[in-house]
């Protein structure tokens, strides 16, 4: 979209009162249309799929609505009840603080990590593009694998981690990674995190691509190198691809779901409940879908704040 | 529900992205619902062998007596219900429709399902607790032809090395499992997980002592909670029954990693082909000597959704009849390690099928988790296993967790 507008918007401004005054067969008034044209089949996929499901989602949260309502088709609006039982239930303050960790968390870890591993690999040595290309696995395993796998690694008696720690005498007792309320969310933020470095990875070493190699000779003659020529040429030529990285971390962790049911369930004790998966067991496990739509919603308003962010910075990052 | 896994469960979600858009479009059209009654749809959730062939056949035989030829549709066992829930918007739902019991009355509530009074089906020498399960506001929409529940599974080996003898009250469960905890092996596994495997799990041992789920913050429930977390903080079972579904007590028990397990018979084909593997099954062990077990009743019922057919729902209802003639229970039976729902039939399926026995004594006192609270059950079962959960984790007494649930 960001394009687009851009593009509509590069019409001459000075021809606007000419051409509103020409009929709509004069050969501008002609181009404009199929501009036009050219837009309906993106804008009506776009109500389709995006807009329609966010729509109902938005009135379904006013509405009780059950498993009758998809027999009868009646779904009694009750303003906003659906949001009072969800925001008072005494799960959603924890449901939002572990949102806000797992996110903050899994975005910290990633980043860090997929930082460190695109710069490492600007530089060239033997056998680096096969090594980079086998950081992108993660990426490549279906997440409920990936889940399965990693239960079986954090599991507390025979897991391999846990068997790993033993041999090197680090513990005591077996940590239990997925069954201990104060282990169990940094666990799954672990697993995210895994799971998150080879975008970020990727991302960031195509950014890292972009900085010319000029600069670093320049830099290295006025003798900025290593820590200070990352400091002062590579991170500031990268702030718009971290921007981007950034925004759009959080949104694909905010409403992750697969990783957590598969490797907890939200479980022990809600440890690692958050709003996605609180809103998920609502709406399918309990079929109270009127607060799982609210309980969704709520998720929808906070990524849509990250969505317009990502927005500015990609356009700072298109003019950059 | 007993053996839907949480990673199933994503499947579900693929099915449900189109929900929305059916619930909007649906109503007007007359779907496969119209035409000739040569072919009756049928729909369940059996794709696991021996069930999937089983009731291929017996279908098929059935669909050969009533002259009609079946179209089945099998999906996995956690897309049925938003399958289910899709053709209840678009009026497609199928001529047959197999629900797991828990959920029949809330599919009965919907008005999608026909009162099986309608054609002439009565569930007379039906078990009590199954009939109930089928029943929303006095009127019968399904019946089951069998039924299965859990038991205490004990490696024979394991238990004669130790010189003990399978227990049958919680004292003696507790002293034989921290008996047979010894290096690596724990001396019982149970499913304490985040999902309503949990709850069900949870059931026999709460309801034996009299523990009411209509209130679970009553001391009954809360010594049985106490039993669970007394295993877990001896050493007798591993911390991580917080972790485990059914599934995955089998292996543990498959293993050797635990020498006594509680589970239900779906799982002897898989317990069978492990070499070396001696089991046997009690009734799960009760509060006090002489006290009844009381454990919840799983398996799948077979409903008629209103297709608007009146020949079609008839040929449906014959169907129906068919699964559920005393051969045809006692045949699913002991072909799929379940208990036939008719009590009569039970004699004699013991004598034939004598590895059930334990599960078919249990069966008799069982009750289902729909009887009392109806389509509340899954906001129940969820603050069941919450409370197990924050029990078992440290985070409050058995007492204060189920109170803190229950007001939940």
């Amino acid at each position: 979209m960001g394009e687009v507008a851009t593009a509509t918007r590069r019409v001459p401004a000075a021809a606007l009162p000419a051409r509103l005054r020409e009929p709509w067969w004069a050969p501008r008034r002609r181009e404009r249309l199929l501009q036009v044209a050219f837009l309906v089949p993106a804008v009506l996929y776009l109500a389709l799929f995006f807009g329609y499901p966010v729509v109902q989602n938005v009135v379904m949260g006013f509405q009780e609505y059950t498993t009758r309502t998809f027999y009868t088709g009646e779904a009694p609006w009750v303003g906003l009840d659906n949001y009072a039982t969800v925001l008072a239930s005494p799960l959603f303050g924890q449901a939002m603080l572990n949102t806000v960790l797992f996110t903050v968390g899994s975005i910290a870890g990633q980043f860090c990590i997929g930082l460190a591993i695109a710069v490492f690999f600007q530089r060239k040595f033997p056998l680096s593009g096969l090594l980079r290309s086998l950081l992108l696995l993660p990426w490549l395993i279906p997440l409920i694998v990936s889940g399965a796998v990693w239960r079986w690694i954090l599991d507390q008696d025979n897991g391999a981690l846990n068997r790993f720690l033993g041999g090197l005498g680090l513990v005591g007792e077996n940590p239990g990674w997925l069954t201990s309320t104060s282990l169990a969310l940094i666990a799954v933020i672990g697993v995210n995190i895994w799971i998150g470095i080879p975008f970020n990875t990727t991302i960031l070493y195509g950014g890292l691509q972009d900085v010319p190699e000029e600069l670093y000779e320049a830099a290295a003659l006025d003798g900025a190198t290593g820590w200070r020529a990352f400091r002062h040429v590579t991170w500031p030529l990268l702030r718009p691809v971290v921007n981007v990285v950034l925004v759009l971390g959080v949104v694909y962790t905010i409403k992750v779901l697969d990783i957590i049911l598969g490797l907890t369930g939200g479980g022990p004790a809600n440890a690692t409940q958050t709003i996605a998966t609180q809103s998920y067991h609502l709406s399918f496990r309990e079929f109270r879908f009127g607060e799982g739509a609210a309980l969704g919603n709520v998720l929808i308003v906070i990524s849509l704040v990250f969505a317009l962010l990502y927005l500015r910075a990609n356009r700072k990052a298109v003019r950059g | 529900m007993a053996r839907r896994g949480a990673v199933l469960e994503l499947t579900a979600l693929v099915a449900v992205a189109g929900m929305a858009l059916a619930a909007c479009g649906g109503g007007g059209t007359a779907g496969p619902g119209g035409g000739d009654a040569s072919t009756i749809r049928v729909l369940d959730y059996y794709n696991n062998e021996p069930d999937r062939s089983v009731y291929a056949k017996t279908l098929d035989t059935c669909g050969q007596q009533a002259g009609v030829k079946i179209e089945r549709e099998v999906v996995p066992g956690a897309s049925l219900i938003p399958k289910v829930l899709q053709q209840a918007s678009s009026r497609t739902l199928p001529d047959v429709l197999m629900l797991d019991n828990p959920d029949v009355q809330q599919i009965a509530a919907t008005g999608a399902l026909a009162p099986i009074s309608d054609f002439g089906l009565s569930t007379d020498g039906y078990a009590e607790g199954v009939v109930s399960a089928s029943t929303f506001e006095g009127k019968v929409y399904g019946l089951q032809p069998v039924t299965n529940t859990i038991g205490l599974f004990y490696n024979k080996d394991l238990l004669a090395e130790a010189g003990i003898t399978p227990p049958t009250t919680w004292d003696e469960l507790k002293t034989a499992a921290a008996a047979l905890t010894k290096g690596e092996r724990y001396g019982v596994a149970f499913s304490a997980v985040a999902d309503y495997e949990g709850a069900w799990q949870f059931l026999p041992f709460m309801w034996s002592n009299g523990g009411d789920e209509t209130n679970i913050a009553g001391p009954e429930t809360a010594q049985a909670l106490q039993l669970w977390v007394d295993l877990v903080n001896s050493g007798s079972a591993s911390r991580s029954v917080l972790n485990w579904g059914q599934a995955d007590v089998k292996d543990q028990f498959a293993a050797g990693n635990a020498a006594m397990m509680v589970n239900g018979p779906w799982q002897f084909p898989a317990l069978d082909k492990v070499q070396g593997l001696n089991y046997d099954v009690v009734p799960i062990p009760v509060p006090r000597a002489g006290a009844t077990a009381v454990a919840p009743l799983g398996g799948e019922t077979w409903t008629l959704p209103q297709t608007g057919n009146a020949a079609r729902q008839a040929k449906a209802a014959e169907i129906v009849k068919c699964l559920n003639t005393d051969d045809t229970q006692l045949a699913l039976a002991s072909e799929r390690n379940t208990v036939p729902t008719k009590t009569a039939l039970r004699e004699r399926f013991v004598s034939e099928v004598p590895r059930m026995a334990a599960f078919t004594a249990q069966v008799q006192t069982a009750r289902s988790r729909t009887g009392k609270l109806g389509a509340e059950w899954p906001a129940t079962a969820t603050k069941i296993y919450t409370a197990v959960q924050t029990a078992i984790t440290g985070g409050a007494s058995p007492q204060q967790a189920l109170q803190q649930a229950q007001n939940g």
